[in-house]
């Protein structure tokens, strides 16, 4: 007769450990999660009685109460407009040409090592780039304009990785049969490759907008002014030729370095600013990342090969 | 018909000779797609431009540095005063307060992460990872200076329940914030390279009669071993050129310490002390930050390399 007990028992310990791992797993994964809720909840709770009209409409003030963020919305809606425009056709454009055209040789293979390494550069070191070459050698000086290559720099190897991405999911099949119909190169291309990999594309542009948006370090290297109480030029004018790049030039700040200034301020009132600007920095990127998730899945439900 | 009118220009427009019209249409077709085609490969090589740009202004200002600072001060004093009148230029401060707020950070955010990577892969439901892994994405795209915020007045407050004499300004709040900031990279890597192990290990160790909790610590996590030390690393990384949180919550004074209740500065905190105070071109507080720039950079390509050698050792094939 076979003595089972002990079978059993070991069974039990092993059943038991599985259990008591699976309580513990969930406590790590729910650290990050709940650290999110009390996060929100400290900044309602310092910075919702801030947020009213007002405080969109003021300018930076000597009064923490008369304080708004109009300046910093407007700069930093204007920076990520120069950010966009150099990032997305120069991402977009390389990560093409690395899947699309190059061959496969030791130079191919440089770029690629080089922009996985880009990614893993500290975005200060960024700071430090613009401060010498936009600002000082280009003379842009401490400008929208420095600010936006600053942070298009920095993002540019976060849409050429989810470039490359989407267009190696494309078979390639659809290629064969393109080529196989006599199309050219850049005709695929523009035809079959962007088309289809358009959604990836434009999820990896939406996450690497929403990390500029709220990217502190490289503009205060720049040397970002911290009080500016007026607007920058517009861009539209009423006289010929209607547009003008005067505001490319002008000082700005940014919604990240208005919530650093009066963070770094010691009186309570200007601290209660530093939450609601946060807030609706918080909320600003939860809902530019939260548009790409949510594109990612729509496009991954719709797209099968 | 358009074919032939589109040749016809195309020869014309070329003052080609009487060749037949189709080749000048191939022609004017491979010319655009060279066009096309030199353009991409410009845009290409822009980004090594960037990569060639930080190493040569860091390399130029950090040897404009070195004239007047002697390296053997920079690496042995222990005293970082740029800012005062009776300077010195010790790195170690700097060095000191990256390594102990880096530490702080990895010594939760690496238990915590994995853990969590573990619980995802291996015992968590499908339904419950699809909604937890968007969810860290939303984490990890918080910007840091609202997690600067975070550290000075929430986590700091709250530390100094339990430990009275905790200073308002320390390198244990901000390390601590850290690591939950890089908890979502270490377990959204490392979960990604348990998943790719095969399934079959997995079975083959559930027909033994192994339990989930075995088969997760001994047959995923070593298959897994490479991209989860890949995981470890870029979290390394992200710690060590953190700038905002260290620079709102750990005070800016750089102090030569190993202990994380104090205040200190890191390299990336001292970067934007400089940068926040007037800072004329060509001087030696200047020149400073491309020089601790530059270290900055040596660390974290250090901690690539050590990675790059990490993934090939332990990598396992199937």
């Amino acid at each position: 007769m076979l003595d089972t007990s002990a079978i059993h028992q070991l069974v039990r310990r092993n059943r038991q450990r599985d259990a008591v791992f699976a309580i513990i797993g969930l406590a790590c994964m729910m650290i990050g999660i709940l650290t999110l809720a009390v996060l929100l909840a400290g900044l309602i709770d310092d910075g919702a009685r801030r947020l009213n009209w007002s405080f969109f409409e003021n300018f930076p003030s000597r009064r923490a109460a008369r304080a708004g963020i109009l300046s910093a919305i407007v700069g930093s809606s204007l920076v990520m407009l120069i950010t966009a425009l150099t990032a997305i056709p120069l991402g977009v454009g390389a990560g093409i040409y690395l899947e699309e055209y190059a061959r496969r040789n030791w130079f191919t293979a440089l770029v690629e090592i080089n922009v996985t390494n880009l990614a893993g550069v500290p975005s200060i070191i960024y700071g430090l780039l613009a401060l010498g070459l936009f600002v000082y050698a280009l003379d842009f000086g401490q400008s929208i304009l420095s600010a936006g290559l600053t942070l298009a720099l920095m993002i540019l190897p976060v849409i050429i990785v989810s470039t490359r991405e989407a267009i190696r999911a494309i078979p390639a099949a659809i290629r064969e049969a393109g080529y196989a119909l006599g199309a050219s190169r850049w005709q695929l291309v523009r035809d079959h490759i962007l088309p289809y990999s358009a959604g990836g594309i434009l999820t990896g542009i939406i996450i690497g907008l929403a990390r500029a948006i709220g990217e502190t370090a490289p503009i205060i290297t720049i040397g970002a002014l911290t009080f500016i109480a007026f607007l920058p030029d517009a861009p539209f004018t009423a006289e010929f030729p209607f547009i003008s790049f005067e505001w490319i030039k002008s000082p700005f700040t940014v919604m990240p370095i208005q919530m650093f200034n009066w963070l770094s301020r010691p009186q309570a009132a200007f601290q209660e600013n530093a939450a609601a600007a946060g807030l609706v920095l918080v909320v600003m990127t939860l809902v530019m990342n939260g548009l790409a998730i949510w594109l990612r899945i729509r496009f991954r439900k719709r797209i099968k090969w | 018909m358009t074919l032939a009118s589109v040749d016809m220009r195309d020869n014309s427009a070329n003052g080609a000779s009487a060749s037949p019209g189709r080749f000048g249409f191939r022609r004017s077709r491979n010319v655009g797609e060279r066009l096309i085609e030199t353009l991409l490969f410009t845009i290409s090589m822009a980004t090594v431009s960037i990569t060639v740009g930080i190493i040569g202004l860091l390399l130029f200002e950090s040897a404009l540095f070195f004239e007047q600072v002697p390296l053997a001060d920079f690496l042995t004093d222990t005293q970082w005063t740029i800012m005062f009148e009776e300077k010195h230029y010790g790195v170690l401060p700097l060095l000191a307060g990256t390594l102990v707020t880096s530490t702080v950070a990895l010594l939760l955010a690496v238990p915590v992460g994995t853990g969590a990577a573990i619980y995802l892969s291996e015992f968590a439901s499908h339904r419950v990872r699809e909604t937890v892994k968007p969810m860290l994405e939303l984490l990890a795209g918080i910007p840091t200076v609202v997690y600067g915020y975070f550290a000075l007045l929430m986590v700091t407050p709250a530390l100094q329940f339990f430990m009275p004499d905790l200073p308002g300004f320390n390198m244990l709040g901000p390390g601590l914030v850290i690591g939950i900031m890089i908890i979502p990279y270490i377990t959204s890597v490392a979960e990604d390279a348990m998943r790719s192990v095969p399934m079959q290990m997995r079975e083959g160790s559930y027909a033994m009669g192994a339990t989930r909790l075995q088969t997760a610590l001994r047959v995923v996590v070593p298959a897994a071993t490479s991209g989860i030390v890949a995981a470890y690393i870029l979290g390394i990384s992200r710690a060590v050129g953190e700038t905002m949180v260290v620079a709102v919550a750990a005070g800016q004074q750089p102090n030569f310490t190993w202990d994380p209740t104090e205040p200190g500065a890191t390299i990336t905190a001292f970067i934007v002390q400089v940068a926040l105070g007037d800072l004329p071109h060509g001087s030696i507080e200047y020149q400073s930050i491309f020089a601790v720039g530059l270290v900055l950079v040596l660390m974290t390509l250090l901690f690539n390399v050590l990675g790059h050698l990490a993934r090939t050792r332990f990598r396992e094939a199937y």
